[in-house]
């Protein structure tokens, strides 16, 4: 788990990261492919490069034992291997290239007899905006889901290009402003995993990291409840204020949200998030820590 | 926003980085070099020698070497951003480091900038350069004045890039600058305009070269030399002339683009009034993924003469080589999608455009295999660019793998834009087109300058670069696994601490084998009468080039080599030898020589004023660029007597004694 890793020096090298520790169905079979198509091309880089040792130093100029054979420049029967070993691990390759890109698409719904939760992600200049249409709440920088249930996420993006990613859960996606894109992941169980953003997105792009915590079920309804009890509420002016330029906005909730944000971003009713002009006209700078953020 | 002024335009003493020490200090590091330069040249008294010989020089040896020269000095400047951002990230665990992410965002894009388009771009084109019309039996390029333009263009950008460390700032957006990002709304500074300027510039003079040189290899061969007895090289060189020419007209076009989208209120790729991300993806990748060949095919064409010169014997499957060349040239085009598969294309798109990135593996894996067996039973003598081209073959079959499993869509989306795809990149780029650049500098050195590079130093460079490429790069590769993304300026994840630790001793690892690469051309310099080889064939080398005298004359062959068989000048000294007899003294007749011209440089001059003045919006002074190099060409355009003519009797003048040279030198081999 990463959270204990960032307590302890020695954890630097026993705890287990992102990928080497998937925790989702999509992860895991994305970490498998990558294994077996990395044994199967193994099978054929290391005898190369063992050939390659061999060869080099067998036909050493100093070596007498050495066969020279200067017109050795064509033989049809090697080229023909030499021809046929890296197409037929290609076509073994493409194989897996196509089911597994359709099998894992990210738009495609995980099969579950749980029907799944919405989350409507809105990148912002430097931050996460976490939407549950259906529970009408919203989160900034903190992702509450309930693991064992699959969650479809609609992303877009509020000013630049960014991609959310959570490295133990799988499959990342590009946030487009006007655009909206799709991805559907599961957690198995409990657990707090890591967040980011995996495209470079300006200045801020460092801390523009997240937590995402998997909950029981019944933990999770408890956070909604919680949730809708404090905290701002985030309407067309408050957005206009959060999607100011900002870093290292620490994790807080909005206790309701307005219908159709998301919908109002993708369509630019709402516009993009306005750049450092907005700060620069306004002689400030971009606030750490996100003071206004609209709380 | 400062003011614009009607005259300096946005031009104003607020843009010196007076307040960061950094940028400050190393401009000052580079102009103190550069006055150093200039002082000793002026009191040797060299510059009227630089003028005539080099700096409006047309001839192709000349503007080769200066390519290469640009080449080597920007490597060392786009090494220090390296450096630079390795030791950030080790320092950077929890902690600010010392680069702020502003001036850190700058160096990881003009990292990747310098990189490709200013030392891997002029380096390739440099050796294609040098080497191409020797090896096709050629006097000279097919547009000599052209591409001397073209080098002097490619210089221009370079000196864009390096002005923006002091004068403003660079992009802050990454090597290819995405917008939005790169749109006036978020990136209002003048970093993104010097990038474009720079690439406006410099693509400018790539594309004339990717001009030039497919008519040189298409029109300009020696008589006998048809295409299938033309070196591996001119092939790669051929191949990627052709990319140059298909591909970077789409660059030019996606960057002025981005350019209206900036000067002029355009919306082609902004997010408001109907621009189109997109748009810019595709078309960015369109050239971006063909470059990546642009640069590797040379390099194979490098270990191709390599490699089967100091086996001693011809290339294995060069019918296979060739058709592995065209096929990845044409390949190249068909792939691009594979750089944006997280982009949210559908299934049916990324396994098509996957299917097909793996499918140029083929080729790759078949050129790998094809000089496995050209060593098998060689003699191979173990000089320094041998070396390298063993270091490439086992790194970039590494890279090569890494390459597919990246393109196929399940595994890069999850490691897209991670470190592992950079050290992928690096793998490849670095294990490949570096290493066969400097097989490549090495192996010609001696016919661009009749001396040899010293090889204890060059084996030294050769063992640090290797180790410090696999520290550096290996740990990265993990730190893909880890999660961790590419351009993080600071980060808190403890695990990835110590890998970043043992890619900055990496770094550390290269910098010395760097400082064997500058002390190999110290010392080499100055015992070069110790390593002066007079045969012109120091190699026992195959084909064309090593025919002539190193340096060869300015009109590389006294007479056209009569070319009979592939590995023609190897076929020649096999007939000496069968026969035992000297070559007779050829019949010199008259030869023209292309005349020297300062149009390049004129015209670069008024590039660097227009490409400086349009950054700064200072419009007057970009009229005035774009003026003076028009009227550079017109003048170019009237002149009236465009060679120079040497008579039979001047050839044979020069090229005797050259001969007798080359004969005394080579005698003992041939009677051996």
């Amino acid at each position: 788990m990463p959270v204990d890793c960032l307590n302890t020096l020695r954890g630097a090298w026993t705890c287990r990261e992102g990928l080497l520790d998937p925790q989702g169905p999509v992860s895991a079979t994305e970490v498998s492919i990558l294994v077996d198509a990395s044994a199967i091309m193994l099978a054929i880089v290391v005898p190369t490069i063992l050939a390659t040792c061999v060869f080099a130093w067998w036909f050493r100029a100093s070596n007498a034992r050495a066969k020279y054979r200067p017109k050795f420049t064509y033989s049809g029967r090697i080229e023909l291997v030499v021809w046929s070993i890296p197409l037929m691990v290609i076509l073994l390759l493409g194989g897996v290239s196509w089911i597994g890109s359709h099998q894992l698409d990210p738009a495609t719904p995980l099969e579950s007899a749980i029907a799944p939760l919405e989350i409507e992600v809105v990148s912002l200049d430097w931050k996460w905006l976490f939407l549950y249409p259906d529970q009408g709440i919203a989160s900034v920088n903190r992702l509450v889901v309930p693991a064992g249930t699959p969650i479809h996420f609609k992303l877009t993006s509020a000013s630049v290009l960014s991609s959310f990613f959570v490295p133990q859960l799988g499959s990342m996606i590009y946030t487009m402003n006007g655009m909206t894109t799709q991805l559907n992941l599961l957690a198995d169980g409990p657990g707090e995993f890591r967040g980011l953003s995996s495209h470079f997105n300006g200045d801020g792009f460092y801390g523009m990291h997240f937590i995402l915590s998997a909950v029981s079920p019944a933990q999770f309804a408890a956070w909604v409840a919680q949730t809708r009890e404090a905290g701002p509420v985030l309407d067309a002016a408050a957005y206009r204020i959060l999607s100011r330029q900002s870093l290292d906005v620490a994790p807080f909730t909005y206790r309701a949200a307005q219908a159709g944000l998301f919908r109002d971003i993708v369509l630019q009713t709402l516009p993009p998030g306005p750049g450092p002009a907005s700060t620069r006209l306004a002689g400030l700078s971009p606030h750490r820590g996100g003071d206004d953020a609209g709380r | 926003m400062p003011a614009v002024d009607a005259f300096w335009g946005k031009l104003s003493w607020a843009a010196i980085p007076i307040d960061s020490p950094l940028p400050i200090m190393a401009s000052l590091v580079v102009a103190a070099a550069i006055v150093g330069v200039l002082a000793w040249v002026a009191i040797k008294g060299l510059f009227p020698y630089l003028w005539r010989e080099w700096i409006t020089s047309v001839d192709h040896k000349r503007v080769g070497v200066m390519y290469v020269v640009l080449a080597l000095v920007m490597l060392l400047r786009g090494f220090a951003d390296a450096v630079m951002m390795r030791t950030q990230q080790a320092m950077a665990f929890n902690a600010p480091g010392y680069l702020p992410p502003a001036h850190y965002d700058q160096i990881f894009s003009s990292h990747g900038t310098i990189m490709i388009f200013f030392v891997a771009m002029p380096f390739v084109i440099g050796l294609m350069n040098f080497v191409v019309p020797l090896q096709i039996g050629a006097r000279d390029v097919a547009f000599p004045t052209l591409n001397s333009v073209s080098f002097w263009l490619t210089a221009t950008g370079a000196l864009l890039v390096n002005i923006s460390l002091f004068v403003g700032e660079f992009a802050r957006t990454g090597w290819i600058v995405y917008p939005p990002l790169s749109e006036l709304a978020y990136s209002p500074g003048v970093g993104v305009d010097y990038y474009l300027w720079s690439l406006q510039i410099a693509g400018v003079g790539t594309l004339l070269t990717g001009v030039n040189f497919v008519t040189t290899i298409l029109k300009s061969r020696a008589p006998g030399m048809d295409l299938m007895r033309m070196p591996m090289f001119c092939w790669t060189a051929l191949a990627s002339s052709l990319l140059i020419v298909a591909a970077f007209p789409v660059l030019t076009a996606t960057l002025a683009m981005l350019i209206l989208d900036r000067y002029l209120g355009f919306h082609f790729f902004t997010n408001e009034a109907g621009g189109n991300v997109m748009m810019f993806m595709n078309l960015i990748w369109a050239w971006g993924h063909p470059e990546v060949y642009i640069l590797i095919l040379p390099a194979f064409g490098i270990f191709s003469e390599v490699i089967a010169t100091f086996s001693s014997k011809g290339l294995f499957g060069y019918r296979s080589m060739v058709v592995a060349t065209m096929a990845i040239c044409v390949l190249s085009f068909s792939v691009w999608l594979h750089h944006f598969f997280t982009m949210g294309a559908g299934a049916n798109v990324n396994a098509v455009f996957g299917i097909l990135s793996t499918i140029i593996a083929v080729p790759t894996g078949v050129k790998v295999f094809n000089w496995l067996f050209t060593i098998y039973g060689g003699r191979v003598r173990y000089t320094v660019p041998v070396l390298w081209s063993i270091g490439f073959m086992i790194t970039f079959v590494i890279g090569g793998m890494t390459g597919v499993l990246l393109a196929l869509p399940p595994v890069d989306f999850v490691l897209h834009n991670s470190l592992f795809l950079v050290a992928h990149f690096h793998n490849v780029i670095i294990g490949g087109v570096v290493f066969g650049l400097f097989a490549g500098y090495t192996y010609w050195f001696p016919k661009a300058f009749g001396f040899r590079l010293h090889e204890g130093l060059g084996k030294a460079a050769f063992w640090f670069w290797t180790a410090g490429f696999y520290l550096a790069f290996m740990p990265l590769y993990v730190l893909g696994f880890l999660g961790m993304t590419r351009r993080m300026q600071q980060y808190d994840v403890p695990a990835w601490h110590p890998w970043l630790i043992a890619a900055a001793a990496g770094a550390a690892l290269i910098a010395v084998g760097v400082g064997f690469q500058v002390a190999q051309l110290y010392y080499s310099i100055r015992h070069r009468e110790s390593l002066r080889d007079a045969s012109g064939d120091p190699w026992n080398g195959r084909t064309l080039e090593w025919s002539t005298s190193s340096p060869p004359p300015s009109y590389n062959f006294a007479v056209p080599p009569a070319v009979t068989a592939l590995d023609a000048f190897w076929a020649d000294k096999q007939a000496a030898l069968a026969h035992a007899t000297e070559p007779p003294t050829p019949d010199y007749v008259a030869l023209e020589l292309p005349r020297n011209s300062a149009t390049g440089v004129t015209c670069a001059f008024f590039a660097s004023l227009m490409g400086f003045a349009l950054i700064w919006h200072i419009w007057w002074l970009a009229a005035l660029g774009v003026v003076g190099a028009f009227v550079t060409f017109v003048i170019f355009a009237w002149r009236d007597h465009a060679e120079v003519e040497l008579s039979a009797d001047e050839v044979a003048r020069r090229d005797l004694p050259d001969r007798a040279a080359r004969l005394r030198a080579t005698a003992p081999r041939l009677v051996s």
